[in-house]
This record gives C-alpha cells, sequence and structure tokens, in this order.
C-alpha cells in the first residue's frame, strides 16, 4: 500500500493553497444539500460538496450507494429531489444534459450497437459541428489513445469487453469537456493497459485541465490519481479528503476499514495526558500507548487503528518500543513484494502485519507456528471515537 | 459430455439428428411447397366445363404413361393471355400502389403507437399489448362490415360529421380508394405495431442518454439513435403488411365499390365468377413471383450489408 500512496498535494507552505482549502475559491461544481429519492427509497440524502476545477475528483463507496446517481444527477439525466447543483455558480438543473459542459461515460457503456467504433468516438463530435478533417484527427487521437486502432471499423459487438470499455471512455473523452464523468472507466482492462491508461488520463488532465469525477472499486487507482476522494455509504459522504487524509486519518472505522487493509482494535481508555492515550484492550496484556488529538477522557470505548505495514515483525522484542507483543504466527501471505503475517496475539486477537520481502522465500525469517515479537510505535496509529 | 456430443456420435446420434432437421422442412414442403406446386399445375392446364373444371387431372392409375401425357398436355396459354391483357396488368399495378401506400400509412399510424408503448409504465405494457391484439378476437369479415356502418352515407362518421357541423351533406367515402385505405390500416395496424414495439422494446434506454449527453438534442437523438435501431422491426411490419395487403380481397370488394381494381378481386371473380380455375392459378403464380422477388432482393442486401459490417 506504500507505493500507493499519491505524492500529497498539501506537503507543504512552499505552493499556494489547494483550492479545497482556499475559503475564496470559486468551486466549479457545488452540490448544496443534494437529495435523489427513488418513490419512498433515498439514495443520496442530503449531500453537499464542492468539486474545483482541474481536480480529479474520486468517488469511493460499496455497490448502491448512490455513486452513479450522484453522476447521473450532474450529468442531467436524474433531477434531484431537493437541493441545488451550481456549475461556476449558475443553476444547472434546468440545463438540459445536450447542453451541459459534462460527458459522461457510462457504467454501461451504452455503445451505439449500429454505428462502428470510429463512428461512436465521432458521434459527440460531429454533434458539436467540427469540421470533417478535425474530426478524422481527433477520432485517429482516441483510437491511439486507447489502442484501437486496428479495430475502428468494427461494430461494438464485434470487439472484447475491455475493447468497449475503450472504446466508451474513448467517446466521452473526444469532446473534450470541462467535466469528465466517468463510471468506472478502466474496471475491466488488464493492469498494464490500466497502468497506461490512468496514465494518459492524468496526462490530458494536465494538458486540458479537465475537471475529473472517477468512480472506482479500485483504492489504489484512487490513491494514485486523484486530487480528493470522497468515501460514500448509503447515499451520504462520511469522508472527503486528499488520499493521504483518507488514508492516515480516516474519520470513522468504516473509511479505515474501506480504503485499504487495517487493524481495529476494541478498548477503552484508562489514562489520558499531554496527548497521549493508555488503551486497555486485553486482560493480561500490555496496554495499547498513542499519541492522539482525540479528546477521549478516561472509561471511553475507542477503537484504535493501525495499518499492517506500519506493525514490524521480529524475533525479539524490539528496543524502546511503545508498543511490543508476543504471538504465534498462523499464516504466511506472499505477495510478491511483501509478506502478510496473521499474528495471533493476546487474548487470541489476530493482527495482520504487512512487511517487505528483503531475502527470497527460501530463506524467509519466519515461517508458520514460530513464535515472533510485533510491534509498533506511538505515532503509528490512530484512535476513533466513532 | 453435453448432449449435443452425444447426438452428434454414432449412427443413431446422426439419425436422430437427422431427424431433428426433417422435421421443419417436410411441414414447409407439406404446407407450402405441395400446394404451391398444385397450383403451379392448375394454371398450366386448360379450362373445361367438368368437375375439377381444368384438364389434364393427374391419373395415378395410368402410371407413367399417365404423367407423361398430362406433362405433354401443359402449355403457358394462361400466361399469354394474362400478359396480353391490358386488365391484369393494371389489377397488379393499382394493388401494388395500394399496398405501399397503406403500408407507408399504417407506419405512420402505427410507429407513434408503437413508440408510446414501449414508453409506458412497465405495468402498463402487458395491458397495451392486449389491447392491440383484442380485435382479433372477433372475425375480420365481421370487423370490415363494422367499417361499411361507420364509413357509409348514412354511416357513424357522416352523422358525427354532421352533428359537429363541419359538413352540410353527407360525404362519400365507402366505394372509394380511401375506404380501402381506412379498411387496411385498421386492419393490419397491430402487425406494424407489434414488430416495431418489440424492437423499441429491446433498446437500451442508456443509449439515448448517451446520445443526449453527446449532444444531441431530443430530435436528434431520435433519429440518429432509436429510428436506425428500430429499423428491423420497421421492415418487419412494413413486410407483414405489404405482403398480404397486395393480395388484399375482402377490403377491397366490401370498401372499395367497383372503382377500385385489385388483384385479389380478379382472382376472386375468375375463380367463383368465371370458374376459369387455370387463369385464376396462373394469376395467383404471377403475384407470388412479384411478391418473391423484392423479398429476396431485401434479404440480398441486408445480408450484403451484414458481410460489408464484419469485414
Ligand atoms: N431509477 C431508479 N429507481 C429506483 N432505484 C434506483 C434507481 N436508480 C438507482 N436506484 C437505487 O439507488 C441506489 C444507488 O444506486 P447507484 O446506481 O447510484 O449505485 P452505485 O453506487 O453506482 O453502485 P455500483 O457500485 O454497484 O454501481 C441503489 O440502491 C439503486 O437500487
Ligand atoms: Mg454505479
Amino acid at each position: 500500500m506504500d507505493t500507493a500512496k499519491a505524492p500529497p498535494p498539501t506537503s507543504d507552505a512552499s505552493a499556494a493553497l489547494p483550492p479545497w482549502q482556499d475559503p475564496a475559491a470559486e468551486p466549479l461544481i457545488r452540490l448544496e444539500n443534494v437529495t435523489k429519492r427513488f418513490g419512498d427509497f433515498t439514495a443520496i440524502a442530503d449531500l453537499s460538496l464542492d468539486i474545483h476545477e482541474g481536480e480529479f475528483f474520486a468517488l469511493l463507496g460499496p455497490s448502491g450507494c448512490g455513486k452513479t446517481t450522484l453522476m447521473r444527477m450532474i450529468a442531467g439525466f436524474e433531477a434531484p429531489s431537493a437541493g441545488r447543483i451550481l456549475l461556476g455558480g449558475e443553476d444547472l438543473v434546468p440545463v438540459p444534459p445536450n447542453r451541459r459542459p459534462v460527458n459522461m461515460m457510462f457504467q454501461s457503456y451504452a455503445l451505439f450497437p449500429h454505428l462502428t467504433v470510429a463512428d461512436n468516438i465521432a458521434f459527440g463530435l460531429k454533434r458539436a459541428g467540427l469540421p470533417r478533417g478535425e474530426i478524422a484527427e481527433r477520432v485517429a487521437e482516441m483510437l491511439r489513445l486507447v489502442q484501437l486502432e486496428n479495430f475502428a471499423h468494427r461494430r461494438p459487438h464485434e470487439i472484447s469487453g475491455g475493447q468497449r470499455q475503450r472504446v466508451a471512455l474513448a467517446r466521452a473523452l473526444a469532446r473534450r469537456p470541462r467535466i469528465l464523468l466517468l463510471d468506472e472507466p478502466l474496471a475491466a482492462l488488464d493492469r498494464k493497459l490500466r497502468a497506461a491508461t490512468q496514465f494518459e488520463l492524468v496526462d490530458i488532465q494536465e494538458r486540458l485541465g479537465t475537471t475529473f469525477i472517477i468512480v472506482t472499486h479500485d483504492q489504489e487507482e484512487a490513491m494514485t490519481m486523484a486530487s480528493r476522494i470522497a468515501v460514500m455509504d448509503h447515499g451520504r459522504l462520511v469522508q472527503v479528503g486528499t488520499p493521504e487524509e483518507i488514508y492516515e486519518q480516516p474519520n470513522s472505522r468504516y473509511v479505515a476499514d474501506f480504503i485499504g487493509e487495517v487493524n481495529l482494535v476494541e478498548g477503552v481508555v484508562t489514562a489520558a495526558e499531554n496527548g497521549r492515550l493508555v488503551i486497555d484492550w486485553a486482560e493480561d496484556a500490555a496496554p495499547i500507548v498513542t499519541r492522539s488529538d482525540v479528546a477521549a477522557p478516561v472509561g471511553t470505548r475507542v477503537t484504535f487503528a493501525i495499518r499492517p505495514e506500519k506493525i514490524t515483525v521480529g524475533a525479539e522484542a524490539p528496543e524502546g518500543a511503545a508498543n511490543a507483543w508476543q504471538g504465534r504466527i498462523e499464516d504466511i501471505g506472499y505477495l510478491g513484494n511483501l509478506s502478510t503475517y496473521h499474528i495471533v496475539g493476546p487474548a487470541g486477537r489476530r493482527f495482520k502485519v504487512q512487511s517487505p520481502n528483503r531475502r527470497r522465500v527460501a530463506r524467509r525469517e519466519f515461517s508458520w507456528e514460530d513464535r515472533v515479537w510485533f510491534a509498533f510505535d506511538e505515532t503509528a496509529g490512530l484512535v476513533l471515537t466513532e | 459430455m453435453s448432449d449435443d456430443d452425444k447426438a452428434g456420435s454414432g449412427f443413431a446420434g446422426r439419425l436422430r439428428r437427422a431427424l431433428l432437421i426433417a422435421v421443419p422442412y417436410l411441414w414447409l414442403g407439406l404446407f407450402f411447397l405441395a400446394p404451391f406446386v398444385i397450383v403451379l399445375k392448375i394454371s398450366l392446364s386448360d379450362s373445361v366445363l367438368a368437375i375439377p373444371p381444368y384438364t389434364p387431372t393427374f391419373d395415378p392409375s395410368r402410371g407413367w404413361e399417365g404423367i407423361a401425357a398430362m406433362f405433354r398436355a401443359f402449355d403457358f396459354e394462361n400466361y399469354v393471355w394474362l400478359s396480353e391483357d391490358d386488365l391484369y396488368w393494371q389489377a397488379y399495378l393499382s394493388s401494388l400502389r395500394i399496398a405501399a401506400l397503406s403500408t407507408l400509412l399504417t407506419l405512420l399510424a402505427g410507429y407513434p403507437i408503437a413508440y408510446a408503448m414501449s414508453r409506458a409504465p412497465e405495468r402498463w405494457r402487458p395491458i397495451l399489448l392486449m389491447l392491440v391484439i383484442l380485435p382479433f378476437w372477433t372475425s375480420f369479415l365481421i370487423r370490415v362490415y363494422a367499417w361499411m356502418g361507420i364509413l357509409g352515407q348514412n354511416g357513424y362518421l357522416n352523422q358525427f360529421l354532421i352533428w359537429l357541423g363541419l359538413i352540410d351533406t353527407p360525404l362519400v367515402i365507402l366505394g372509394t380508394p380511401v375506404a380501402v385505405y381506412i379498411g387496411i390500416v385498421y386492419a393490419y395496424l397491430p402487425f406494424m405495431v407489434l414488430p416495431i414495439f418489440s424492437s423499441l422494446d429491446r433498446l437500451d434506454r442508456s443509449l439515448i442518454e448517451a446520445a443526449l449527453d453527446l449532444g444531441c438534442s431530443r430530435l436528434q437523438a431520435f433519429w440518429l439513435v432509436t429510428w436506425p435501431l428500430s429499423r428491423p422491426g420497421i421492415i418487419a411490419g412494413c413486410l407483414l403488411v405489404f405482403i398480404p395487403a397486395v393480395g388484399e380481397f375482402v377490403i377491397p370488394s366490401l370498401l372499395g365499390g367497383s372503382r377500385t381494381l385489385m388483384i385479389g378481386k380478379v382472382l376472386w371473380d375468375e375463380f367463383f365468377a368465371n370458374r376459369d380455375w387455370p387463369l385464376a392459378s396462373a394469376v395467383a403464380v404471377v403475384l407470388l413471383l412479384i411478391l418473391v422477388l423484392p423479398i429476396l432482393l431485401f434479404q440480398r442486401h441486408a445480408e450484403r450489408q451484414q458481410r460489408r459490417a464484419e469485414e
């Protein structure tokens, strides 16, 4: 997961504030208390969100949480039941979809079955009234981008699922809209092609300044590409932040659990002073000692969250570690560059620990049933009170 | 191993497969080819005052000799006669014209109906489909008779228009081609609506949304996406209306009066008024050829397009 972390856009004081932290910045799209109901089912519940020009905004959330519905409202296929959607300060709701500077790539692709791949891509360009030469040029460029030059004259039913997805992507990109809505654009692509396309998307965004709103189920994708991530659940925003914030400072168990792997340990605060908490989590085991800004008086039930890669494993107790316990290796998962250890710690609690493989597998340091020490320092974890 | 593989191996499997394939061919042969051969045979015969009213007849008791004699007696006299009399050509042409125009009118009436049905809420659709099929529950003949009551000089339509004050004297509709068009459009509307509905019903709504998203107005989206994708339904509907309309007999004879010339009426007269079965059969065979030709041409065209798409 370490490799997946984006270069933090909020890094230091060198650059100007990112637009979402600048109170004076005018958002490109503003959703104001938007609610969408289908009958008596609420798909989007009182959602407010600002997205700024040039952002690469990722929507993350479990199936059915309302990601597509949110996109369809921005594209103009659904009207909000309540609330307003503003584009550059103007009400977008009465504007029909064909007049919005927005293009959407459909989750179902929605390719025109009676048109060839090239004609599908050219469809929006023709409607925009571009000269023929320019249309041909743009189509060729798009075909090159999605590596489908040899399939220009095929119909959608004559190409594979992944190829169809690429045509849908090319068709949405071709018009170069101000805002591109991509509903799981890369889900059907193989790893290599996906990486290449991700790179191209970022490149397009930098060249044309397009604002991307992208739905993805791939956390790594969201982490590497997005300027900000919104985690949704049941039609609500649970947390909106940079990839780094979402990963390092999830605001709830839900977000911590949803993004990446995490060990969640429940316990009770037994001491709190100077930003340092002591959490009792198992009988006969040393408590967790951690630094935290969270206001948790003694006696509060809290959840302690720690990522697997922040825990170290060793044959002996590391010196000076704030938190260290002994445990037994129950299982080892080999992930190529990483190994995941499942360690049974005090009171039978299982911990997931990830560490890089510095040696070949045959000479691995530990194996099944070994007794090991696992440890982390005071700043490695996070206290969640939710 | 799937059933398919089992069926393919061994003699029993091959036999079973051959039988399976043979059934539809047998059906076609028995109910389509055999009647056609009989009609073709009669059209090559001569008319006589007898039962049946033509000669030669097929006499199996004389064996091969009888068959040979029958073939020697065949000639194309009736076809020559057909081609020399203007009446027949005019009847064919007029039938084609009336059928073509009424197919167009049926399409104009049927497409919006099918479109509205496909856009109706899901739970309404079975009821709407039922309504389209409902007329089939009463006899075709009775329904055409009912139109005589509606379109006549003292019919409901004229009474209604006079009551509205739109006209003073009754319109003459019954006994004119207009009545024939009304009758054909009415009678064949379901054959147009159903195939178009089925192709529109299958159409993925998100395609229309994609078209709007890519800058189409609603009208453009209809013309560039909905219309071409419903074309198979349109073509099927048009063929289903056009082909029977060309040979239509009941509607022109009940609603069209003596002024409407259609080949179906000519056929009827030859069969029953003149009792000239051979000539009537020749009329029928030529009608078949006239109809088969455009269908074959259309199929060839469709196949070629398909192949071009696959290249
Ligand atoms: N037209 C509709 N009528 C009724 N319910 C709908 C409609 N469209 C969506 N919903 C419901 O709204 C909820 C959100 O749907 P949506 O398609 O936005 O989910 P999603 O987050 O995109 O899920 P996925 O990741 O599976 O694509 C779902 O429970 C869905 O059943
Ligand atoms: Mg979705």
